[in-house]
């Protein structure tokens, strides 16, 4: 084990956050209380409650899942991707380390920088909605686990990526399209039949469902199958990268 | 790039023959063993084939070759950063492939292209990648590393306000921040100014001093013969000559009088056979190999038999074998 090397890593990448904390920081407060005020408070008081929950809080839990995949992807994939693109990467493949202490120091600073705008989104939702939390420590789980498998896939999608516009496609094209079917800004049981048939294929509905039921003890799904869906994500998603660094898969020539 | 003279680079004589010594007691284990590596791409292409290496500890071995010759191919194969097809690598004694943590610990990379994050700062980079090369902070270290390139004004500057050579600075920095046993310079001096060769000359004397072993790889023929114990040629993925400079340097200090004759000639004359000559082309000239830096070249004693023997030349000429003869020749035999 090479534990000064995850931390060189680590730190590295959080000086990158830190130095755009701004940036990091007030586009996601933004853009979530716009979220507020266009579907909170516009929409919101046409639909009232679901389930027995103010919409306004309904959507707190979905909010904060959609920036943390979002930025959990982003942030994992951009920081694997550019030492290749500017060809730092030699300096990773020369250093005694392998393929755990890359990934711990990667995907865990970026897990980390997710986590830590999920919770500032949270944060924020309380100057807008009242909120209570049911199960806290659960919701942090579920937090933390939606955190790492989205880096793991983040950095996958880095790995693979040739150039920024590939960088891109993955989140735009399947992750955000999943994220906002998978009942984000609503309860799945409020969609006709075929749709929650097809729901139950996006492995979203179940995070987010699972999410959802730490705060307010409701879910759409079982929690069991919650907890599966994040488990079953999150392995093969490190199984990739195992396969990735044994390979060499689009990094070791 | 503007001739290197060996005299600007502080390097005495003694230190030149200096690496006899440690080399006979080197020869025991050598620190780098390479033995019938091949490399293919993807693509097909075998940049390596079938390279045999032996590097000593503590010596500067230049590594010459054209462009695309694999001297990148090969280093990167050393550090880990490509996978060998076939053959193998020690460093240290440890295999790359099977000891890779133990092997990759011994060694410092220089890149040959620049790549740097352009928003970091240089003392964060080089503390960086002494973390990832699993040493434990050392400030001390740092800064005299730092201060040793030069660059110590420059440590909470941001990498793109650096101009290129000051870029490389820190990449030398970087490699040098968790004390390698090993340092590879790839192209070192490509695009390079005269302060920065100087002092990275300068740093690799103290290194070696310190009994780190230096590989090096350029097309400068200058730079191999300023600066290395051994030279070795590689051409399209071949390794043609790995030779000790010294007798190298003696191989090159051969000079070759060529003398114009009036009247051309079946055989040399018993007269000159104190000298050993060569009829040269059509008879019609004696070519003579001598050493430049004997006591006597025999130059003048030649002309006066010849005078004797009553032979009229019309015209004399000198040309000097140099290591990029020995090079160009090499090369070409393998084109
Ligand atoms: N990633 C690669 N894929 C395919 N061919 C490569 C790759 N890298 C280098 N080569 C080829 O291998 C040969 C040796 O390259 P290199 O080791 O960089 O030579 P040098 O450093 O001596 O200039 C060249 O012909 C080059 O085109
Ligand atoms: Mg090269």
């Amino acid at each position: 084990m090479n534990p000064y090397a995850v931390r060189a890593i680590f730190r590295q990448e959080m000086g990158r956050f830190f130095r755009t904390i701004m940036q990091s920081m007030i586009s996601p407060v933004i853009s979530t209380s716009l979220y507020f005020v266009v579907f909170g408070a516009a929409i919101g008081s046409r639909i009232d409650m679901v389930e027995d929950i103010s919409y306004g809080a309904f959507i707190v839990p979905g909010l904060i899942m959609l920036t943390v995949m979002t930025q959990a992807t982003a942030n994992a994939s951009f920081a694997i991707f550019f030492p290749k693109f500017i060809g730092a990467i030699y300096e990773i493949l020369s250093a005694p380390i392998n393929f755990v202490e890359i990934v711990l120091g990667y995907v865990g600073a970026a897990a980390v920088k997710a986590l830590f705008i999920g919770l500032i989104i949270l944060a924020t939702s309380f100057l807008f909605v009242d909120l209570t939390i049911a199960h806290p420590v659960a919701m942090v789980a579920f937090l933390v686990l939606t955190c790492i498998s989205f880096a793991l896939l983040g950095f996958i999608i880095g790995i693979w990526a040739g150039n920024f516009e590939q960088l891109q496609l993955i989140p735009l094209l399947v992750i955000t399209p999943l994220v906002f079917l998978g009942g984000s800004f609503y309860s799945i049981t409020m969609l006709p039949p075929v749709w929650q048939t097809v729901s139950m294929f996006n492995p979203v509905v179940y995070l987010v469902s699972g999410f959802r039921w730490s705060f307010f003890g409701t879910a759409d799904v079982p929690i069991l199958a919650s907890l599966g869906a994040i488990a079953l994500f999150a392995s093969l998603c490190l199984a990739m990268v195992w396969w990735i660094f044994r390979s060499g898969w689009r990094i070791r020539q | 790039m503007e001739a290197t003279p060996l005299s600007g680079l502080g390097l005495s004589p003694a230190r030149r023959y200096l690496p006899q010594a440690r080399r006979q007691e080197a020869e025991v284990a050598p620190i780098v063993s390479v033995r019938k590596l091949r490399k293919s791409y993807k693509t097909g292409f075998e940049a390596l084939k079938g390279v045999s290496l032996d590097i000593h500890k503590g010596e500067i071995l230049a590594l010459l070759g054209p462009n695309g010759a694999g001297k990148t191919t090969l280093i990167s194969t050393i550090c880990g950063i490509t996978n060998p097809t076939s053959g193998s690598v020690r460093v240290g004694g440890y295999d790359v492939v099977r000891d890779w943590r133990a092997a990759r610990s011994l060694i410092g990379l220089v890149p040959q292209e620049i790549s740097l994050e352009s928003f970091e700062k240089v003392a964060d980079l080089v503390r960086f990648s002494r973390g990832l090369f699993g040493k434990p902070p050392n400030p001390a270290h740092i800064e005299k590393i730092l201060k040793q390139l030069s660059l110590w004004d420059k440590r909470d500057a941001r990498i793109m306000t650096l101009s290129g050579g000051m870029k490389r600075r820190v990449l030398i920095a970087k490699a040098l921040s968790h004390e390698p046993r090993i340092l590879f310079l790839d192209e070192p001096t490509a695009g390079v100014d005269v302060e920065l060769r100087r002092d990275m000359w300068q740093v690799v004397n103290d290194l070696r001093a310190s009994g780190v072993t230096i590989i090096l790889t350029t097309h400068y023929i200058e730079e191999a013969e300023a600066i290395a114990d051994r030279v070795g040629v590689i051409a399209k993925g071949e390794i043609l000559l790995v030779e000790d400079k010294a007798e190298l340097m003696a191989r090159m200090g051969r000079k070759e009088l060529r003398i114009e004759l009036a009247q051309p000639l079946e055989t040399v004359p018993e007269a000159l056979a104190a000298w050993s000559l060569r009829i040269g082309a059509n008879g019609r000239s004696l070519v003579y190999d001598y050493d430049t830096r004997a006591e006597r070249t025999g130059i003048t004693s030649l002309l006066n038999a010849m005078r004797d023997a009553g032979l009229v030349m019309t015209d004399l000429d000198t040309e000097q074998s140099s290591l990029e003869d020995i090079f160009v020749g090499l090369v070409k035999e393998h084109a």
